[in-house]
């Protein structure tokens, strides 16, 4: 194959697997939004709590899957701290109060985890090295890491997970009930409160193993935090309801990003990164305002 | 008692009409200003004029324009820093490229600058709302700044990317002590509350407030949409960008994009919540209690030391960020109309002091 060909699919491929790593973070905000209408602004800072608890607990001589069942422990008790304190008290408040409240939540985690861990940034490793595989580079020349095959496959499974759970349990159809209408799920018998405690406790889940696979990637360092920022918007292309949405938006997101980092940011004189995703959606809602799979809504006077 | 219209009878259309119709209110605001613009600068010494009271009347200002847009109009932005550079950077360059215009009209023209900005990117609020559109002025924070950062001709091909803010020289007298940058600040920023005061309880002021409410109602009843949020995001633009401008010129002295980051955006969309969204006033004690609020915790750690408890600089700052959030949440669920709310419950108790039913 020529060069100019392979450096294409490297860069597609490279770019495919960075959205799949955006699609992580995003599964998170999409859980939660789907099921209390909060767009919770702190799924950034629940990634970088995730991943520092873990590391610092690792470096303390812990055991691996130890350390992982606590971490997850810890995120579960924050998802239910978190419904207790902030979101119960702010049943029926217009949906911008509780999104403040979660930036409010994002200060006191960030705050919170370097309190207790420090601030010094961590190396992490899970095991998988970050080298090309060996045989696609060999056959065709092409370089694509193996970690990043890893975190899509991660990523994969925890879409097929998720998507089943909703679609399937008695508890995923509680928390689609609840996402169509809080009133009319609560006039049927279904908890309310619960299913908030599930959701929060899940995109802590969610946010543990995108903290792991963005920590392995970056470094766990309160950059970190920013990774949300890259998630939104995929989340514009996807549609804030649907998890298959913030899968097929990261890929496009990724790949677009990274195509024209490479063909397009030298004549901007490069660093385009920080602000064409934001563009790249932009232009996409003007053509499609609910993103890809979101939710149509019907205004009613 | 104190607080009681009672006898202030209205007989002209004018009176009916005033800004504040009662008279407690015209001289409290009266003695209010006098105090602002005679007391404070006889009393206020550098630190607190220049460290403290004019970012608080800046941040206010930008704060204000935010309320504009988020408060009144009911567009969500997370793009205000955005808007503060454009109007920063503009005047900067009005006053280096056409030194004969003036500061003020150098300042008003940053201000359209960011207006212009501020349609641009207003355009997609006619198509998307609510948390859409917060996600889309994202798009504007990032693309301005990483503009401003690229393109040498905004700092004027200085290689660090950081400029030195010209004086301000109005008439021949130079505003270069901070007793005089703050009255100069002062002047703007109670010039802009009081037309901003004025224009809500317009015509306009009540179409943006209709489209808050209900924008398909608002559309029904006649409203002009694109007209409307255009015109919110224009308006709160303008005010953004000469805050952005007085940020520059008075309070830093620089002109640098770092110094408008997210961060910035966020922290004036705090202090519209914790003032009191949609409320004039509001704008003002939010900015108060945010630009206060670190003092005090520094405040603090510094008795804690006199009793012997060492709390090192890192923990500070991140006892900070953990208080600053928690406080945010409180505020949300105790009173979620912000302190504006509270002082409109302190006037309703005033009204029956001494004798509640």
């Amino acid at each position: 194959m020529p060069i100019e060909v392979i450096f294409f699919i490297e860069v597609l491929a490279g770019g495919l697997l960075a959205g799949v790593m955006y699609a992580l973070v995003a599964l998170g905000f999409v859980l939660i939004y789907k099921a209390s209408g909060v767009f919770n602004f702190a799924q950034g800072a629940m990634v970088f709590f995730a991943a520092l608890t873990f590391v610092s607990l690792v470096e303390r001589g812990w055991n691996f899957w130890l350390a992982l069942v606590v971490t997850l422990g810890v995120m579960v008790v924050l998802g239910l701290v978190t419904e207790r304190v902030v979101l119960r008290p702010l049943v029926n408040q217009p949906q911008i109060t509780l999104f403040m409240a979660t930036i409010g939540l994002t200060f006191v985690l960030e705050g919170l985890s370097q309190l207790i861990w420090g601030s010094q940034p961590h190396g992490l490793e899970l095991g998988i090295p970050d080298v090309p595989m060996e045989w696609l580079s060999q056959k065709w020349n092409i370089n694509i890491s193996q970690f990043d095959l890893f975190a899509a496959f991660v990523a994969g499974a925890l879409v097929a997970v998720l998507a089943v759970f909703f679609q399937k349990t008695r508890i995923g159809r509680a928390l689609r009930a609840v996402a169509d209408d809080h009133q009319a799920a609560l006039a049927v018998g279904i908890p309310l409160q619960h299913i908030w405690a599930i959701v929060w406790a899940v995109a802590g889940f969610v946010a543990l193993v995108a903290g792991l696979m963005w920590g392995v990637r970056n470094g766990v360092q309160f950059a970190l935090t920013f990774v949300a920022l890259k998630a939104l918007p995929v989340l514009l292309i996807g549609g804030f309801e649907s998890i298959p949405g913030a899968i097929l938006g990261g890929l496009i997101i990724g790949a677009t990003e990274k195509l024209a980092e490479v063909y397009v940011g030298p004549f901007f004189g490069g660093g385009i990164e920080s602000w064409f995703a934001y563009v790249v959606a932009l232009l996409f809602l003007l053509v499609r305002p609910e993103g890809l799979f979101g939710e149509k809504h019907i205004d009613r006077v | 008692m104190l607080y009681r219209e009672a006898g202030q009878f209205k007989s002209t259309y004018a009176q009916d009409q005033q800004i504040f119709p009662i008279r407690q209110d015209r001289v409290a605001v009266t003695l209010f200003l006098v105090f602002a613009f005679v007391v404070v600068p006889l009393i206020g010494d550098q630190y607190w004029l220049g460290a403290l009271i004019t970012p608080f009347l800046i941040f206010a200002l930008a704060a204000l324009g935010l309320n504009i847009l988020t408060g009144y109009a009911g567009q969500l932005s997370l793009g205000t820093a955005a808007f503060m550079a454009v109007g920063a950077f503009m005047a900067y360059n009005f006053v280096l490229r056409m030194p004969w215009l003036g500061v003020i009209p150098s300042f008003i023209l940053a201000g359209l600058c960011a207006a212009a900005v501020g349609i641009v990117f207003g355009l997609p609020s006619l198509r998307i709302k609510g948390f859409y559109l917060a996600v889309a002025t994202l798009a504007c924070q990032f693309f301005v700044l990483w503009m401003l950062q690229r393109v040498g001709w905004f700092t004027n091909y200085s290689t660090s990317g950081v400029v030195t803010a010209q004086s301000i020289v109005i008439l021949g007298v130079p505003f270069d002590t901070p007793a005089r940058k703050y009255l100069f600040t002062l002047t703007v920023v109670a010039v802009m509350a009081l037309l901003a005061k004025n224009l809500m309880r317009s015509e306009t002021g009540r179409a943006f407030m209709a489209v808050r409410d209900m924008d398909v109602a608002a559309s029904v009843i006649g409203i002009p949409m694109m007209k409307t949020k255009l015109l919110a995001f224009a308006i709160s633009s303008f005010y953004c960008g000469v805050a952005g401008a007085l940020h520059a010129f008075c309070y830093l002295g620089t002109v640098e994009p770092e110094a408008y980051s997210l961060d910035l955006s966020f922290r004036i969309l705090f202090m519209v919540i914790i003032g009191g969204v949609g409320s004039i006033l509001g704008a003002f004690l939010g900015a108060a209690f945010i630009t206060l609020f670190p003092i005090f915790l520094n405040l603090a750690s510094a008795w804690l030391h006199v009793f012997g408890i060492e709390i090192s600089h890192a923990t500070i700052s991140n006892l900070e960020l953990i208080i600053f959030g928690g406080l945010i949440i409180f505020f949300l669920i105790v009173e979620p109309a912000g302190l504006a709310r509270l002082w409109q419950i302190a006037k309703e108790k005033l009204r029956l002091w001494p004798f509640p039913h």
